[in-house]
């Protein structure tokens, strides 16, 4: 008889406390911080420390060091996220009998099928990894909202440089086998259309960062506007009722939840599905299979012969 | 002077936020067009229902970029411009 192992306890509880403390970091510093709101207020992202506070930050390039609490919150996320995978991970067996190993096991099957349908058999090893990241990370702060705090994916800034990291590792896949095939890629249909081309490659990291960021905003946005109506509309048919009564928005009550769970749940799980989606499009599309595997062999042949 | 440059220019940023969210039809007609061949193809071929519903949700996701351009202009019309463009009518002011 082999005594089964169990992950012990005491790391567990360590790594749960590595999950949840940021988000209560996150709800704490948001509820101590923030402002009281009367009325449509739509803001971006609360400005927590700046270097320089008198910069003039009308201009494109400030001078200014801000931190803003998109970025907190999605180092937040981040830090939480790594403890989900080590709690998930701990204590791997051959032979799955926990729950969490069979969650984390799901997982990967999941995400390298995906990637397998989307992006063939070649780059399942190399990109599962990048791209469960991507997913995760995305889904998890557009689900921040739900904690009442600000999600970083509203903040045009936190997107656009997942967008720019993308657009970094497209351009890496598409330039693999020299500058030349790279090149190649736009000028092959005629110097108008390669004109066209390169206005699209330049294109890509700005949309992806658009459609993220307006989508999720957008849904900010009108769940305020929601609210705000709602308040306004209890005010004026339930303002007779006397005392504390009349002052309470009961309207408010049921509507805003419902929109919450399209806008907050389903378009933030949509749009990391999207995210990730359009990156292995991109990468899969933009990469030259056949000439890397043709120079490969060619240089695993050259380097048999040289021996 | 100032006062009538300021308000020419925020009821001019309010006008073009409305103006640029015209651009929220072409997403609706493309992605409706986009539902209703899905909705046949699923009738044709109920099989195919998880394959033709994530494709239709990636086209539908792209064809809503046009929109979102006008949104986030529509956004920096009202939240921002007004506040960068009263700052330089003030300094042109004085």
């Amino acid at each position: 008889m082999t005594e089964k192992k169990r992950p012990s306890r005491a790391v567990d509880v360590l790594l749960i406390l590595m999950m949840v403390l940021p988000l209560i970091t996150a709800v704490v510093l948001n509820v101590l911080t923030a402002p009281a709101k009367e009325g449509i207020v739509i803001e971006g992202a609360r400005v927590y420390y700046s270097a320089n506070p008198d910069a003039d930050l009308s201009q494109v390039f400030s001078t200014d060091f801000i931190l803003t609490d998109a970025q907190i919150n999605s180092w937040l996320v981040m830090i939480s996220i790594t403890g989900l995978c080590l709690f998930l991970t701990h204590g791997l067996q051959e032979h799955a009998v926990t729950v969490r190993q069979h969650i984390a096991e799901w997982i990967v099957e999941k995400v390298e099928g995906l990637v397998r349908a989307n992006m063939g058999d070649f780059h399942v090893q190399s990109f599962s990894a990048f791209v469960c990241a991507v997913l995760g990370l995305s889904v998890f702060s557009s689900l921040m909202s739900l904690l009442g705090v600000f999600a970083p994916t509203s903040d045009l800034s936190v997107v656009g440089g997942w967008a720019l990291l993308v657009f970094l590792v497209i351009t890496g896949y598409k330039a693999c086998c020299g500058p030349r095939i790279y090149v190649r890629t736009f000028t092959s249909d005629g110097a108008v259309v390669a004109a066209l081309n390169v206005i699209g490659e330049v294109a890509t990291p700005i949309s992806m960062a658009f459609r993220h960021y307006g989508n999720v905003m957008s849904g900010a946005v009108i769940a305020v506007l929601v609210s705000a109506f709602l308040q306004w509309l209890s005010s004026v048919l339930l303002g007779w009722l006397p005392g504390v009564l009349g002052e309470i928005p009961f309207l408010q009550v049921g509507l805003p939840a419902i929109l919450s769970v399209y806008f907050d749940l389903f378009s933030g799980a949509l749009q990391a599905y999207i995210f990730s989606m359009l990156t292995m499009l991109y990468v899969s599309g933009g990469f030259p299979l056949e000439e890397y595997i043709k120079r490969h062999s060619h240089a695993e042949k050259s380097s048999v012969l040289a021996a | 002077m100032t006062e009538i440059a300021l308000a020419i220019v925020l009821g001019c940023c309010a006008l073009g936020a409305g103006i640029a969210m015209i651009a929220g039809i072409g997403p609706a007609i493309g992605e409706g067009y986009a539902v209703a061949k899905s909705c046949e193809a699923i009738g044709r071929q109920p099989e195919s229902r998880g394959e033709v519903t994530s494709t239709m949700i990636m086209g539908c996701a792209i064809a809503e970029t046009t929109g979102l351009y006008a949104l986030v202009v529509a956004i920096l019309l009202i939240f921002v411009a007004p506040g960068s463009m009263t700052a330089v009518i003030t300094n042109l002011g004085k």
